[in-house]
């Protein structure tokens, strides 16, 4: 799945990386913890969280995952957007919950690992 | 290549920015062509442990050693130390408080995931002293 399918699927609003969104990802991970991202990841590619801070770009960036998906409406700021920018990281924000967002994904065929 | 050593200082106070260390380690190892799978390993590693060194220790320093076949991090503190290393590994075991806790950190997870991403990994400690924490990335 591509990152343009993504954002189609969650209605979300792209914040940088526009121009990356023929990026493949295989799978996804789900988390509030940045510690259980780091445990449980192997090669997923796109992270879906609930928490915004400049920590989770930092998350990201060490799994080498392509894009961060903000959940419930949350708003990044200027400061985690340049961060995700300077490393070539796509950000982008949906209204659902966390549960809601992953469901959607799942149910057209982004895998979990 | 010969054997590069890179040092970074790690600054304690400020909880939000900490990663930057591990985040220039990272680009280094790239640089420098180390394989894909221990750069990840060793950023994940260095990332918990400079973490861990900003919540507990005030900051401290991180010397890396890059050879051909292996990445030796060594995070070096001079905060409370450790009492009971054994109990400090368990998953879920933390005395991180709510300011870790409201940026995804603080579960108990950082040393556990520093044991699991590394090859081998040692824990120098004293109380009331500090700490060094000793890993190697094979690659």
């Amino acid at each position: 799945m591509n990152l343009r399918e993504i954002r189609d699927i969650l209605d979300a609003t792209v914040f940088c990386g526009e121009n990356s969104l023929d990026r493949e990802v295989k799978s996804a991970c789900a988390s509030d913890f940045m510690s259980d991202v780091l445990a449980f990841v192997k090669n997923q590619g796109l992270l879906l969280t609930g928490m915004v801070n400049p920590q989770v770009v930092r998350t990201a960036e060490m799994m080498d995952m392509c894009c961060i998906v903000f959940v419930r409406g949350k708003q990044p700021d200027e400061v985690i957007l340049q961060m995700a920018r300077e490393r070539d990281i796509v950000v982008m924000g949906c209204k659902q919950r966390l549960f809601i967002a992953c469901g959607l994904l799942y149910s057209k065929g982004l895998a979990g690992e | 290549m010969s054997e590069v050593k890179l040092t970074y200082q790690v600054d304690g106070g400020d909880l939000v920015q900490a990663g930057e260390a591990s985040s220039k380690m990272k680009m280094t190892l790239k640089k420098l062509g180390m394989p894909a799978e221990a750069i990840r390993k060793a950023a994940i590693c260095m990332y918990e442990g400079e973490i861990n060194m900003v919540i507990h220790a005030d900051g401290g320093r991180v010397e890396v050693e890059v050879g051909l076949d292996k990445i030796v991090i060594r995070l070096i503190d001079h905060g409370p130390g450790i009492p009971d290393v054994d109990k400090a590994m368990e998953e879920g075991f933390t005395t991180a408080g709510a300011a870790a806790r409201n940026l995804g950190f603080g579960a108990g997870m950082g040393l556990p995931n520093m044991k699991r991403y590394s090859d081998d990994m040692e824990v120098d400690t004293i109380v009331g002293v500090g700490t060094t924490v000793t890993m190697r990335v094979d690659c």
